[in-house]
């Protein structure tokens, strides 16, 4: 029961991380937003592993892979933002600009 | 009762993600995002997950944290308008709908959880997780190993020509008797305790490379955001030599397994000898850590730069 809270949870993060994703245009917020649907991916992956009553060490195994990949990735990005910044002196992409 | 609590960690954690993606300011996102990862690091302490909490309390709230806020420290305050809200509105509810139904139309499931416990005392460590990580899957941990020397090179790859060579970063002002002065000498005793506990611990408890490697970054930044020392120029043969000896460490035991099963039954590429596959999994977590903790902490800190 508890467990399925926990997915639900899960489920609703990525929902409210790809709403942000498309909703912001700030390149920083997208970072986050990026940020919030992994680590909803995970808690929804995490739950789904924890079903069968004790904790399952594949999937932990997996998200912590996943959590560093994805801390690695948001590096790569925020340098790219700030590349961009640098060159256009701009912090959103040249299609969002009003 | 435990279901209450459940109900209302759900909550604050939904309700901190709101408000990371709606704040009026990023910085105000920014401390919503890290208020954000110590409640999810929560929830998965209500699932058992020692080390996942770790992991995310460490890096999916510490290091992104400092990531964006350093990030945000070196951008104009510009204008942030949001598009219009109801497409992406409607997309995120869809999404989040067809994703909780998917979750309870799951079948039931055993798992994994029993065939990992039966086998990992011989796999040469105790805590399931490290088993998985270093024994069973030793083929995902090493290439994420290299996931992370890649964008290392992608990020040091953005610096400009005339800042190459420099060390990683922006040059630190601090003020000497600031409260970041301050902190850069009492806390990193402390975190660098904690950071070799975690991955000497990390065998039979949770913990693990990963994780300390990350306190054990989260040390190394703040000693140089607080100025006490120079982190070592991008060009510097040592420095190079500590971001690749991990994996170099792993590889090399990788293919000591790949020549060793020319002559013995049992022994592959990745595979540990069981006699010693204790002490070569803490040989290659120690490695590991060294290369982990030096890689995070120069991907935080970001391209070599000139100009503040």
């Amino acid at each position: 029961m508890n467990v399925t809270v926990l997915g639900l949870c899960g489920a609703l993060l990525v929902g409210i991380g790809v709403f942000a994703f498309l909703w912001q245009r700030h390149l920083l917020r997208r970072v986050l937003a990026f940020n919030v649907i992994g680590s909803g991916i995970f808690l929804y992956l995490g739950a789904a592993g924890a079903r069968g009553g004790a904790a399952d060490p594949v999937p932990h195994a997996l998200i912590i892979t996943g959590i560093v990949v994805a801390l690695s990735a948001s590096a790569l990005a925020v340098a790219l933002v700030l590349a961009h910044l640098h060159a256009s002196s701009a912090t959103r992409l040249p299609e969002d600009e009003p | 009762m435990t279901l209450a609590f459940d109900l209302v960690l759900c909550a604050m954690i939904v309700g901190a993600a709101i408000c990371a993606a709606v704040a009026g300011t990023i910085f105000a996102a920014a401390v919503f995002f890290i208020v954000y990862g110590i409640f999810v690091s929560l929830a998965w302490l209500r699932l058992d997950a020692f080390d996942v909490a770790l992991a995310e309390a460490a890096m999916g709230a510490g290091l992104t944290g400092i990531l964006l806020l350093r990030a945000l420290g070196r951008m104009p305050a510009s204008e942030d308008r949001p598009g219009p809200a109801l497409a992406p509105a409607l997309a995120g509810a869809g999404l989040a709908l067809a994703l909780g139904w998917a979750f309870l139309a799951l079948p039931e499931s055993a798992g994994l959880g029993p065939v990992v416990r039966n086998a990992a005392p011989g796999a040469g460590a105790e805590n399931p997780v490290t088993a998985v990580l270093l024994a069973f899957r030793a083929w995902d941990t090493l290439l994420e190993t290299i996931v992370l020397l890649a964008a290392l090179l992608g990020v040091w790859a953005l610096s400009r020509d005339e800042a190459w060579g420099l060390p990683p970063g922006l040059p630190q002002r601090v003020r000497p008797d600031g409260v970041l002065a301050g902190f850069g000498r009492i806390l990193p005793p402390i975190g660098a305790v904690v950071g070799v506990y975690l991955v000497w611990a990390g065998t039979s408890r949770p913990g693990g490379a990963f994780q300390g490697g990350t306190v054990l970054a989260a040390v190394a930044l703040l000693v140089s955001m607080a100025g006490l020392a120079q982190a070592p120029r991008v060009t510097s043969g040592a420095l190079r030599l500590v971001l690749v000896a991990g994996p170099l460490v792993f590889l090399g035991m990788a293919f000591i397994g790949a020549v060793l099963s020319l002559w013995q039954p049992g022994a592959a590429f990745l595979a540990l000898p069981e006699a010693h596959a204790k002490s070569l999994i803490l040989g290659i977590e120690l490695m590991l850590t060294l290369s982990i903790a030096v890689t995070l902490a120069a991907l935080v800190a970001g391209p070599p730069e000139d100009r503040a």
